[in-house]
């Protein structure tokens, strides 16, 4: 693939640097690396690939940390050019001006580092600065919350104005009609008074005080991460508003009403399945949800949910993705390796969408996303009722996906090649792509 | 000639507040608040001016305004819109839904008698 062959010149290329800059002859570090000059050569001039022991000696003798000869530390880099690249050409920069090369990039990347990082660096402060942008006119534009605290505070106004100029205006006013209209100002000013109120607070609690913009869920995400998905008090039977009042989530916000009922959940789960029964059937099955959830009689999404929840000391690292019936990411416990963003829609071929298809079949499938780096995971999605039954009516079906890293026991099957997001994906030829990569597959033009 | 204004809105106080300047103006002011049965009111009452409000609880005045003029017996009676907002959108709205009149919260008592006069005037 052509991709391999990209990253072969890399460390090639490295080596070559690196052998220069010390001022080494070839002979004599392939003598000290133990291997013939002519193979040296063809390592350098990357018409071989070279991994394991050989990278680690020749890293020895040239005195560098294999990682700075191999490509793996790089790929992250090497993608970020390339989506430079692609944003780059996407608005039509750089009129009149040579594009970047492509095909370089790597090349780029390995004989220019500090450049990279920089470019890489301006790229992700662009972005991160995009995002907040959106999210601030997102939030003028759209914001429930402000829209409703606006309109209630020019209600009031205008109730206030009308009163207000009638009492004015109106001479002879009877003595019944201006006390009712006197107490109709009283109750509006207080009103308006908490109204503005309400709105200077929310409004506060934008950038100036140092909070980032974040969305309701990003806000989430932050609250469980910082708890790293496990709560101890919810564990022994605690109250989820003891939980919710030792954090800095603001009553009154998205973010505080979703995390509730994330703990809402949490703490029903964690009733149905306690910790200590979980964990002893772990040691019995290891993490194989199936047996699991048949032993402790919990459905499968919720036997994820608990899996999801235990300390990574006892179970290792554990991801879990849920989505709703539009595909919308809920829940995101993030994986190693396997990477998921709530800002462009997922990538379709993960199992996960297709676990509502069939409710009451669970499905485990090996998936790998692309990039060298990339490490294949175990995938088990299941899909429950999101909502009560009602009569004549299909149910509202939320789907949920637990990852867990690769066993030795699971290569047997080849992974299935997934995405992470159309938008940041290198698969070519794929039948699920829904909008061009910006990494620059010119030939993938079918949607 | 009943000269009789129908006020759908859901302040209480902006309701006061408009019935009695409309009233000492001479006009038979009734009110609704709500916007899922407004429709019904609309016909009993055959009022000779609807002022609207484009948030209502329940429904959106938009979609009244589009009930009320797709209604042969009621589309010829001048709707007057209120909104909190006066963004251009709403005022687009308001214009294809059919609004003879579009007036911005907080507005002023005698603006609001100036308009009732002048859709008045013109039905």
């Amino acid at each position: 693939m052509a991709e391999d062959a990209v990253g072969g010149t890399l460390t090639g290329t490295r080596i070559r640097q690196q052998r220069l800059a010390r001022g080494i002859a070839q002979g004599a570090l392939a003598s000290q690396a133990g291997i013939s000059p002519s193979y040296l050569n063809l390592i350098e001039h990357n018409r071989r690939k070279i991994g394991g022991r050989i990278l680690l000696r020749l890293a020895e003798v040239l005195e560098v940390d294999p990682q700075t000869l191999s490509h793996g530390s790089e790929a992250a880099l090497i993608a970020a050019l390339r989506e430079a690249a692609g944003e780059a050409a996407e608005i039509g920069d750089a009129e009149g001006a040579a594009a970047p090369d492509l095909d370089r990039a790597e090349e780029f990347a390995g004989r220019f580092p500090g450049w990279a990082h920089l470019l890489a660096g301006t790229l992700r402060r662009a972005q991160a600065a995009a995002r907040q942008v959106d999210a601030l006119s997102d939030r003028l534009a759209h914001d429930p919350q402000l829209a409703a605290s606006l309109h209630e505070v020019l209600s009031v106004v205008t109730a206030i104005r009308s009163t207000a100029s009638i009492l004015v205006e109106t001479p002879a006013l009877e003595q019944e009609w201006r006390a009712r209209f006197h107490r109709n100002l009283g109750e509006d000013s207080q009103r308006l008074a908490e109204g503005a109120e309400r709105l200077v607070r929310y409004l506060d609690d934008g950038p100036a005080t140092g909070r980032d913009i974040l969305s309701p869920q990003d806000e989430m995400d932050r609250f469980l991460a910082a708890a790293d998905h496990h709560f101890d008090v919810l564990e022994q039977g605690g109250d989820v508003d003891a939980v919710i009042a030792q954090s800095d989530l603001r009553p009154g916000t998205g973010a505080h009403v979703l995390a509730r009922a994330a703990l809402e959940t949490y703490r029903t789960d964690a009733t149905a399945l306690p910790q200590t029964v979980l964990l002893a059937a772990v040691k019995r099955h290891g993490l194989d949800p199936l047996a699991l959830a048949q032993e402790a009689d919990v459905p499968l999404p919720r036997l994820m949910r608990r899996l999801a929840a235990m300390p990574e000391e006892a179970v290792g690292p554990i991801g879990l993705i849920s989505v709703d019936a539009s595909g919308a990411i809920g829940t995101l416990k993030p994986l190693e390796g396997f990477a998921v963003t709530r800002l462009a829609g997922a990538c379709p071929l993960w199992p996960l969408f297709r676990a509502s298809a069939q409710p009451a079949m669970p499905l485990r499938q090996r998936i790998v996303q692309p990039g060298r780096g990339a490490q294949p995971v175990q995938a088990i999605a299941a899909s429950e009722a999101a909502a009560p039954p009602s009569f004549n009516m299909p149910p509202l079906m939320r789907s949920f996906m637990l990852l867990l890293p690769d066993t030795p026991e699971d290569r047997d099957a080849a992974p299935m090649p997934v995405g992470t997001a159309c938008r940041i994906c290198p698969r070519t030829g794929c039948a699920a792509r829904r909008e061009p990569s910006v990494l620059g597959n010119t030939e993938d033009a079918k949607l | 000639m009943s000269s009789q204004v129908l006020l759908i809105e859901d302040e209480p106080n902006i309701i006061e507040a408009i019935t009695f300047i409309l009233s000492r103006d001479g006009w038979q002011v009734r009110s609704h608040s709500g916007g899922h049965d407004a429709m019904d009111v609309v016909r009993a009452r055959q009022p000779e001016l609807i002022i609207l409000d484009v948030m209502l609880p329940g429904r959106s005045g938009f979609d009244l305004l589009a009930d009320i003029r797709s209604d042969a017996g009621l589309a010829h009676i001048p709707v007057l819109m209120l909104t909190a907002r006066g963004q251009r959108k709403d005022r687009e709205m308001a214009e294809k839904a059919g609004a003879s009149m579009f007036m911005t919260k907080p507005f002023s008592n005698a603006d609001m008698l100036e308009a009732v006069r002048a859709l008045a005037g013109r039905a």
